[in-house]
């Protein structure tokens, strides 16, 4: 050892501080933007730590004007660009009939993805049948994106009512459909990611052709769960794709304090080994494209990608939250990356194939396909009104078989 | 002062109980640190650390990344360094990514040391259910805690206790499960969910005082005094069983825990021997639930003063359901059924 060298500054502990306040502008030259279509597109064999410029940088394929630009563009058909204006406008129809449904009492507790829109649809719409997505509570997109999913169902889950088909037994928005590729949402952060690569892993020792994509927000990274995620999709090259939804917010504390400061979240797979991508998520095709990349890299052996979209709550967090009471109202405005809706409708007008017009139409189309089905859930009732699934319910299912003990409690409740 | 004494009061609800007990223990040791998610700037999703941050500074009152492991771990090295951290897990139900630390770690640290290392720490995390919140905001783990040497578990259920228990658990020097009632945070709750929510302000127990007093830890309280039957309880439920009382007639003696394990021993024994009968009540699964280990201890010190089976009224043993809650919530009609028949016994 050495004697401490006498005069030196004391140590003082730093807690990051997002520039935005209440009161205060966010100053977000934090975010270090990339021009569109100024990134390169590697190979999808490229090895892990060669991707770390893209780690770094922000793949971006719409420019300010709504022209696609550079390496990144996808190419795809008018067609194709309306079903994604579709499940988008969808997506943010159903979250604000729910929200509205929520404060009218009709479910307990809501959480909208308003401003993340392109990020779960454009990926949904890159997936093949069989690919398996283990979301958070944000990841409606997955499902309203795919319309064999019916919003009455959905709806009726968020009722908690006689339909639910989760029987009342989770909070809203717990959703779970496995024949539509969505993993049972868990309400503890972060544990998801790990299980997908374990799933990733069984459909690679079952020689399938089957790709897992992961769900996690910039908050949630700071669990152990999505570094033990990172180190096995490693080590096994496991077939599955880990989203970073970099949201910049996690309820009230920003990404700094989830450890984004002067880094990225892609940076976090490079160092473990991963192919890491860092990408405009309200870029409707940079999302579209990036996912098609790493679902190709995936099903050709290469192993697993880490993606971090960076987008925007534009929303409060939950039913439960306020986040006036910690940035700034007009952030949402603000953020250099825009809306997703505004930006791939610009494209596809600059296209010359949308107008304002059908843009309206199509609004007003989703809309009434919202309010229809929402008509329909609440006729099977709402957790209000105490058209709930039986109390007998919550024996079931926690065995495969009921064991006496539950069946002597279950007659303690007065239920044969 | 271990007690309120003629200090000046104020109507405090539950939360700004637990921000007085932080405030007063920022102010008096330099050595205690608060931290956990959210926490900081916006003072808790429950508000209970709402200002301190801007009172006591960034170094003494931060956020945290979303890791109890993380939270927990850290905590454990601050106490070893001679800080007294109190950190916030947001949900009870998210405790688990920390249980390693707490176990393996906070608990025994004091022991393989033999003392040369310690942790003084005090995890606060609100549990319980009545809030719809499902089965991540609802549950009540504290039966695992008990079950770990070398680490205490406190729950509260009124303003008055919630501060002198939590300025108690700071200046303890072992590490404490601080277990928060969700449910009581504005109100006694009665388990009568469709009746009008009655505030602390109604309530003698809001009656706070403003400044430094401590509720000795292991030590219970009787909240009703009966002859014909001892009601253990604890949080929630101490105002289940009282409605129970109330509606059944039975003149049933009330204890609130207040401490969980370790615990008063001495008070439950002398009334169950009084009254000859007993019954536990608790929100948790029922199945190796707190209340196996209280019908124990009342048998074995009991059992000769015993007129009646000891009964238990408890959560069934399935996970927190969410539009079923009021069928899993031991409400005082489940808790009425059980005074009776322990009469009839
Ligand atoms: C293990 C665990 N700890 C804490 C919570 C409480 N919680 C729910 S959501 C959330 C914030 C998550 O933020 P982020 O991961 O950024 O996702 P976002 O909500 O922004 O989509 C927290 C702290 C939880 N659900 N699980
Ligand atoms: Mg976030």
């Amino acid at each position: 050892m050495t004697a401490a060298s006498p005069a030196r500054e004391p140590l003082r502990l730093h807690v990051p501080e997002p520039t935005g306040r209440p009161g205060c502008e966010t100053d977000f030259s934090y975010l270090h933007l990339s021009a569109a279509g100024s990134k390169r597109k590697p190979p999808i064999n490229e090895v892990p730590a060669k991707t770390i410029d893209l780690a770094f940088a922000l793949i971006r394929v719409l420019d300010d004007t709504g022209q696609a630009v550079g390496p990144w563009d996808p190419k795809v058909d008018a067609a194709f660009l309306k079903r994604g204006m579709r499940a988008m406008l969808k997506t943010r129809a159903f979250d604000a009939r729910m929200l509205v449904a929520q404060r009218q009492k009709k479910t307990s507790f809501y959480m909208q993805c308003l401003g993340e829109e392109a990020i779960a649809t454009a990926h949904w719409m890159a997936l093949t049948p069989g690919d398996m997505c283990f979301p958070t509570y944000r990841q409606q997109g997955l499902l309203l994106a795919n319309d064999e999913v019916p919003m009455v169902e959905m709806m009726c889950q968020l009722f908690s009512n006689r339909r639910d088909p989760m029987k009342g037994r989770q909070l809203p928005v717990m959703y779970s459909y496995k024949k539509h590729g969505f993993f049972s949402v868990s309400g503890n952060l972060a544990t998801q990611v790990i299980q997908a690569v374990g799933w990733a892993m069984a459909s690679a020792i079952k020689n399938d052709t089957k790709v897992a994509s992961a769900w996690i927000g910039d908050g949630a990274t700071a669990e152990s769960d999505f570094h033990t995620a990172l180190t096995f999709a490693h080590v096994y090259r496991a077939p599955v794709i880990i989203n970073v939804v970099n949201n910049q917010w996690a309820i009230s504390t920003f990404q700094a304090i989830a450890g984004g400061e002067g880094t990225t979240f892609a940076a976090r797979g490079v160092g473990c080994g991963i192919a890491s991508l860092r990408v405009d998520g309200n870029d409707f095709l940079a999302v579209y494209a990036a996912s098609k990349w790493a679902l190709e890299r995936a099903r050709s052996n290469h192993g697993p990608t880490l993606i971090e979209w960076v987008t925007y709550r534009a929303g409060a967090h939950s039913t439960s939250d306020d986040p006036t009471k910690y940035r700034p109202d007009n952030d949402a405005a603000r953020f250099p990356l825009g809306d997703p809706v505004a930006r791939l409708k610009q494209h596809m007008v600059a296209l010359g194939i949308w107008s304002d017009a059908e843009h309206e139409a199509l609004k007003k189309q989703v809309e009434g396909e919202v309010a229809a089905a929402q008509k329909e859930a609440e006729s099977h009732g709402t957790l209000a009104d105490g058209h709930v699934h039986p109390a007998s319910e919550m024996f079931e299912d926690v065995y495969k078989d009921m064991p006496a003990h539950l069946k002597r409690q279950r007659a303690e409740l007065g239920i044969g | 002062m271990p007690d309120g004494g003629n200090m000046k009061t104020t109507q405090m609800t539950m939360i700004q109980a637990l921000r007085s007990a932080m405030d007063v223990m920022l102010e008096r040791d330099n050595n205690v640190v608060l931290f956990g998610q959210d926490v900081g700037y916006f003072g808790g999703v429950f508000r209970c650390t709402e200002g301190l941050q801007k009172k006591y500074g960034k170094s003494r009152v931060f956020d945290s990344p979303i890791s109890e492991g993380g939270i927990i771990g850290a905590a454990v090295g601050m106490g070893a360094y001679g800080l007294r951290p109190v950190v916030e897990i947001q949900f009870a139900d998210y405790v688990y990514p920390g249980i390693d630390q707490i176990v393996s770690e906070a608990a025994r640290l004091r022991f393989r040391s033999v003392n040369d290392f310690t942790c003084p720490m005090t995890m606060r995390m609100p549990c319980g259910g009545g809030i719809y919140g499902g089965q991540t905001h609802s549950q009540s783990p504290e039966a695992m805690f008990t079950q770990v040497c070398g680490i205490r578990t406190v729950m509260p259920s009124n303003p008055y206790d919630a501060k002198g228990l939590l300025i108690a658990c700071i200046e303890n020097d072992d590490p404490v499960i601080f277990l928060e009632p969700k449910r009581l945070y504005n109100g006694p709750f009665d388990g009568h969910h469709d009746k009008p929510v009655v505030p602390w302000s109604k309530h003698p127990k809001g009656e706070v005082p403003e400044g430094y007093y401590t509720v000795p830890l292991e030590s219970a309280a009787i909240v009703r005094p009966g002859s014909e039957v001892t009601v253990i309880a604890y949080g929630t439920m101490v105002y289940v069983s009282q409605a129970a009382a109330e509606e059944s007639g039975v003149d049933a003696e009330i204890i609130d825990l207040r401490s969980i394990w370790p615990l008063d021993l001495d008070t439950l024994v002398e009334s169950v021997k009084k009254t000859g009968r007993c019954v536990i009540v608790h929100e948790a699964t029922r199945t190796s639930g707190f209340g196996a280990e209280l019908m124990a201890l009342v048998q074995e010190n009991c059992f000769y003063h015993l007129e009646a089976p000891i009964e238990r009224v408890t959560g069934w043993d399935t996970p927190y359901p969410h539009a079923q809650e009021w069928d899993y919530f031991p409400v005082p009609a489940r808790v009425a059924t059980a005074l009776k028949k322990t009469l009839q016994g």
